[in-house]
């Protein structure tokens, strides 16, 4: 009987320690999505990796196999942001996207490289940068 | 003999015919830029901006 009373609380120990170490994943998870890798941060500000017209990222030079990696990891998740956005919009992911796409290049900073509508790699400066004239 | 003449004479005028007849083709001096955007809308774009923009905003890691 004391034994079986021990287990139980032993027991109940375990899970709250356990749900205590899962609302830290919780809460570790969004903090580390919430400012760039410093490796995405560096190939951006290096012109490495530039904003596409489609919403995606691009490579202005031809890239090394790490920042190809990094540009896909980052693209699988814009994909997946875009698809739930997409639907729950009514809209198909190519145009989310491409609104998308019309933010991330007006929000490009000085020195950072984003795309033309003609296709050309553009270094932002401090002027607005040439975007599709179907963008607001 | 008189066949051959013949024949050369056919050939000679094929050749001339076939030469008349040849369409040039010239590879454009400018880059065939695909545009395959082509259908998306302007209204559409300007229905998502606010919230394209917000999850941007959401997402700063991969943005």
């Amino acid at each position: 009987m004391m034994s079986h009373f021990a287990a139980r609380i032993e027991r109940s120990a375990l899970a709250q320690a356990g749900w205590a170490a899962l609302a830290a994943l919780v809460l570790i998870a969004p903090a580390s999505a919430q400012q760039r890798d410093p490796a995405y941060a560096a190939a951006r500000s290096s012109g490495q990796v530039g904003e596409k017209v489609d919403g995606y990222l691009g490579f202005p030079t031809a890239p090394s196999a790490e920042t190809r990696r990094l540009a896909d990891d980052i693209n699988i998740k814009r994909k997946a942001v875009y698809a739930e956005r997409a639907q729950a919009n009514g809209a198909t992911i190519e145009e989310y996207a491409f609104s998308a796409g019309c933010q991330a290049i007006a929000r490009t900073v000085p020195g950072e490289k984003y795309q033309a509508p003609d296709g050309s790699w553009q270094t932002r400066t401090s002027a607005p940068p040439l975007r599709d004239p179907r963008c607001p | 003999m008189v066949r051959t003449a013949w024949t050369k004479g056919l050939m000679l005028i094929g050749g001339a015919m076939t030469l008349a007849g040849c369409i040039s083709v010239n590879a454009p001096d400018k880059p065939i830029v695909i545009e395959l955007n082509i259908n998306i809308k302007q209204e559409v774009v300007y229905r998502l901006a606010a919230d394209a923009g917000n999850t941007i905003k959401d997402n700063p890691g991969i943005f």
